[in-house]
């Protein structure tokens, strides 16, 4: 369990020294400054307005970069290590696979997820400073959500990480998944299959497959009881199950994709060739 | 206390160790030689325990190096041919291999030292940003502090420079007692006062073995 803790602290600390990891916060954190200096709280689009705006704005942009964002910077965290011959070194030493790979996860996670729900909480502080209604529903489901939403791709991330060898490749892959499950949210492939009148029980089943989908129509149901802004997957989804039950899935679907994934890693790295 | 049996390791359809035989025992100080590609490293990685043979196995005191990697990586040091890009800090390195490998910090203070590396001067600065010999002093430094039954050096003294190479022949000689010494290199003449035995590997086999 210390070399568990002592991995996933080095792992961290060593993250929030790189470059990717001062982008990444400056993002997240430099989204939500430029919404306040846009106005966005002040504004009233669709019946919500405010902080709820504020917010919703932050998670459809999120919903974008979050996952390719976490996909770049952790896909390289097995495989570089590989590559440049940092884990031929490191693991001479009598730590357990499972201690490092578990290790690099858990920092790798704490990493992903604290600049996220950390820009979350300053426009919640900053809000309660100018005197705004604080949305507390929201801002719970968008922490759930977001904490889900990272150990989906952090999983899928630490599994293509196990199997390539080159951090090269594995960009590549990473790059293709977050471009393909984009494309399968329902703005854009799944809208062109029910033109084509498709099973429409198989379109909900590809959407519903679809964390990034999952997390879109979640972050939005709240919003938007009459789906005016949602697509047509996102309307026969709710349509089919209550809000409660669907928000309760979007947060432990993309959890147990995430575990999945991060276990078919682990057990790819413990079968393989280490170098 | 290393044994190597029937050991086959293949990648893709390029035989890197080809049925090896071999067995290492307590004082002995072996130079393992060959030309590049005869197999040296993959050898040492299997003993290592990084590799899943195709066929045969290493155990090393009886243990096997995949399955029981901890207790068998418990007394081995190994120091890698050209240092790694490690982004930790020296003191963080220090922290991962006092915790993980349950060393005295202040053992691999004190073998710099005798290395003349100024650890304190550089305890927060990234190892991958010292210079080529320093990171090769570090590595060195922690190899002799874990006290290890088993030592593996790939190519040690690449980056030293001659006074550094003779406080490392130095040290090891003085810690050399009741362990076997594994060198991989390619300059027989300078390890020949350490070594006792020769061994000599080509296209994955062991070509020759003698004692000196």
């Amino acid at each position: 369990m210390k070399n568990l803790y002592l991995i996933a602290y080095l792992d961290l600390k060593e993250s929030i020294r790189a470059k990717w990891f001062v982008i990444y916060s400056l993002v997240f954190g430099g989204l939500i400054a430029l919404f306040f200096i846009a106005g966005v709280t002040e504004s009233q689009v669709m019946g919500f307005s405010g902080l709820s705006r504020l917010l919703l704005m932050y998670i459809q942009i999120t919903i974008v970069i979050l996952p390719i964002f976490i996909l770049i910077t952790t896909v390289r965290s097995i495989s570089g290590d590989r590559d440049s011959h940092v884990l031929e070194y490191m693991l001479s030493f009598p730590i357990s696979l499972n201690q490092y790979y578990w290790g690099k996860i858990i920092g790798r996670f704490i990493t992903v997820y604290l600049p996220v729900v950390f820009a979350m909480i300053i426009a919640v502080v900053y809000g309660a400073f100018k005197g705004a209604a604080i949305p507390w529903s929201i801002f719970f489901l968008y922490t759930g959500l977001l904490f889900a939403m990272s150990s989906a791709f952090l999983g899928i991330a630490f599994f293509i990480s196990s199997f390539v060898k080159s951090s090269e490749v594995a960009l590549g892959i990473a790059f293709f998944i977050w471009i393909f499950l984009l494309a399968f949210i329902d703005i854009a492939l799944i809208s062109l299959m029910m033109q084509q009148r498709l099973n429409e029980e198989l379109i909900i089943f590809i959407a519903m497959i679809n964390p990034m989908e999952i997390f879109r129509v979640a972050a939005i149901s709240l919003f938007d009881p009459e789906l005016t802004v949602m697509g047509p997957v996102a309307f026969y989804i709710l349509d089919s199950m209550s809000q409660g039950v669907f928000v309760l899935m979007s947060i432990l679907y993309p959890l147990f994709i995430g575990l999945v994934f991060a276990f078919l890693g682990y057990k790819i790295f413990t079968k393989k060739d280490l170098v | 206390m290393i044994k190597v049996s029937n050991l086959t390791k293949k990648f893709g359809s390029h035989v890197s160790l080809d049925n090896i035989n071999c067995e290492f025992k307590k004082n002995e100080y072996i130079a393992l030689m060959g030309a590049n590609g005869a197999g040296k490293t993959t050898l040492i990685r299997s003993i290592l325990g990084y590799y899943h043979p195709n066929a045969g196995k290493v155990s090393i005191d009886g243990k096997d190096p995949i399955k029981q990697r901890v207790d068998v990586l418990k007394h081995i040091s190994f120091v890698p041919q050209l240092p790694p890009p490690i982004k930790l800090s020296l003191d963080e390195l220090m922290q991962y291999i006092s915790i993980g490998a349950k060393m005295d910090k202040e053992l691999i203070m004190h073998y710099a030292n005798e290395m003349k590396l100024d650890i304190k001067a550089n305890l927060n600065k990234s190892f991958f940003k010292l210079s080529g010999g320093m990171k090769q002093k570090m590595l060195i430094a922690i190899s002799l502090a874990k006290k290890s039954d088993i030592i593996i050096y790939d190519e040690p003294t690449a980056n030293l420079d001659p006074k550094a190479r003779d406080d490392f022949y130095r040290l090891l000689k003085q810690n050399e007692e009741e362990k076997v010494l594994l060198f991989v290199t390619h300059r027989l003449e300078e390890v020949k006062d350490l070594v006792n035995r020769q061994i000599y590997m080509d296209l994955g086999k062991i070509v020759s073995d003698e004692n000196v």
